[in-house]
């Protein structure tokens, strides 16, 4: 087939309409997952949260953005310019990118790729650098530690993530996150949650270290270090980081709806009396109520739990979480060749 | 035996899943946040805010200039100065409060033999201009003038316990 100008140019444009379908909304989850936080930890304090701008505050987000992105991005003295502005599109970037390969259904993914596991695996921990260079770049010992303390967590808790989702392939056989799903079709108790529960929980408060949230945000311990990594910075690159932390917690998400909790399938499949309605059938909705599912325990835990101290971090990280996935990966192994939990029943 | 029942426990998380239904509860409770320019929580009666100066009913002034009030005022916020009238009564040619010195502590109002100076339920004003925290003897009367109704149904309900 001849491949005219006009060809790559289509596939240029659709492509970047895929692209836009998909960050446009993901930008507008980021504002309202703002909003959603403010409110939902107020109401656990028993206040109100935001209710003056718009109707129930809900043009909050908005206000905020417009605030952020009129103030000035200050340059620290002495600090490496250009490292300090790539360092907040190098967090951000990874966090975009990974939403490539999340199957929304069974058909509504961007690129339905054979190693999508392994490519959300690499994205997450390129966003390493996004920090690390933000703490370097500042040319600020407290911007410095606090780096060093998200990376070292981010890094640690990868280990313990790598392994909750060895679990996870070795039941589904497969690399390709739409395969994943398929390999839970069956309803609620065929989701990889109840055979993998160790790993599920593992993965999730992973998740939460992960994205540097609490209880695990040492790096924002306001009493010690203030922001972290990123106390230098202000204005448009200040809501570049606040866009990717929040994009990414969004990500975590996804990702346990997918990986554990059945992605788009529905949880009453096969159930005599819901029957082949609606609510039987998997559709994006389902994925989509699953995905907030486990956005609101980020925040119910931040409003919950107090701040663990960096020593426990680590000490959870890798004398509990690694050796308790390293025992539910045989554990799964052992499921998987004795036929207990069987692939797509 | 004990530690490994503990270790089993912490697994578990049962106590995080005690916070969590703690936050979860309280996540369904009414809320305490009051809309404040829309609502507003009750007043009491002896509420201590902006300064007034009172009129009898027939227009006269109560103010009998004996600067009790000055003399008694902890934070030296009110300025007097007096002069005899034609028909012998002493009045004030001046009589001024300071609100930025002023600790709203109701000194003033208690040792007011005549209820002339009292303190209102007003307690959203504000200023635009320096020098404009000085209240003048205009002023008081005209704030008097404005809610003598109120101030003279807030004082008959606590007269029992002055």
């Amino acid at each position: 087939m001849p491949e005219t100008w006009w060809d790559q140019m289509l596939y240029m444009i659709t492509l970047l309409l895929k692209i836009a379908a998909v960050v446009v909304p993901l930008i507008l989850a980021v504002a309202y997952y703002t909003y959603m936080e403010r409110k939902v930890i107020g109401f656990m304090q028993v206040r109100r949260g935001p209710t003056r701008i718009g109707p129930l505050g809900l043009l909050q987000p908005f206000a905020d953005t417009f605030k952020l992105l009129l103030k000035e991005i200050v340059l620290p003295a002495n600090a490496d310019k250009f490292l300090f502005l790539l360092a907040p599109v190098l967090a951000l970037a990874p966090a975009f990118a990974a939403w490539v390969v999340i199957p929304f259904n069974d058909t509504m993914v961007i690129a339905d790729i054979d190693a999508g596991l392994l490519y959300i695996l690499a994205m997450s921990s390129v966003g390493v650098y996004g920090l690390i260079i933000a703490g370097w770049a500042s040319n600020s010992k407290y911007a410095f530690l606090g780096a060093l303390r998200s990376s070292a967590q981010m890094v640690s808790y990868e280990i313990a993530m790598g392994f909750a989702l060895i679990g996870v392939l070795i039941l589904s056989g497969t690399l390709n996150l739409r395969e994943i799903v398929l390999a839970q079709q069956g309803g609620l108790l065929d989701w990889f949650w109840l055979p993998l529960l160790p790993l599920f929980v593992v993965f999730v408060i992973s998740g939460l270290a992960e994205t540097n949230r609490a209880p695990f945000d040492v790096a924002e311990g306001e009493s010690e270090i203030v922001a972290g990594f990123h106390v230098e910075y202000s204005g448009a690159a200040f809501a570049v980081f606040f866009l990717a932390e929040y994009a990414n917690m969004i990500l975590i998400s996804a990702l346990t709806a997918i990986l554990f909790a059945g992605g788009w399938l529905s949880p009453f499949e096969g159930l005599w009396f819901i029957g082949d309605t609606f609510l039987g059938q998997g559709s994006i909705f389902w994925f989509l109520a699953k995905t907030l599912f486990f956005m609101y325990l980020f925040l119910w835990w931040r409003a919950t739990f107090p701040r663990y101290r960096y020593d426990q971090i680590m000490r959870l990280g890798w004398k509990v979480f690694v050796p308790i996935t390293m025992v539910w990966v045989m554990v799964a192994a052992v499921f998987s060749v004795l036929g207990i939990v069987v692939r797509g029943s | 035996m004990n530690t490994i029942t503990r270790y089993l426990k912490s697994l578990m998380l049962l106590e995080l899943g005690k916070g969590a239904a703690v936050t979860l509860r309280y996540f369904f409770e009414p809320k305490f946040t009051i809309h404040y320019p829309e609502e507003k929580t009750p007043k009491s009666n002896r509420f201590r805010g902006l300064h007034a100066l009172r009129r009898y009913p027939n227009g006269e002034e109560r103010c009998i200039a004996c600067k009790l009030c000055e003399a008694v005022c902890p934070a030296l916020a009110i300025t007097i100065d007096s002069t005899q009238h034609e028909d012998g009564t002493r009045r004030t040619t001046r009589y001024e409060i300071d609100l930025f010195k002023c600790v709203f502590c109701g000194l003033c109002e208690e040792s007011c033999p005549v209820d002339a100076i009292v303190e209102t339920g007003i307690l959203e004003y504000h200023f635009e201009n320096r020098g404009e925290n000085i209240l003048t003897k205009e002023q008081l009367l005209a704030i008097g003038d404005r809610y003598e109704e109120t101030i003279a149904a807030n004082l008959r309900q606590d007269a029992a316990y002055r």
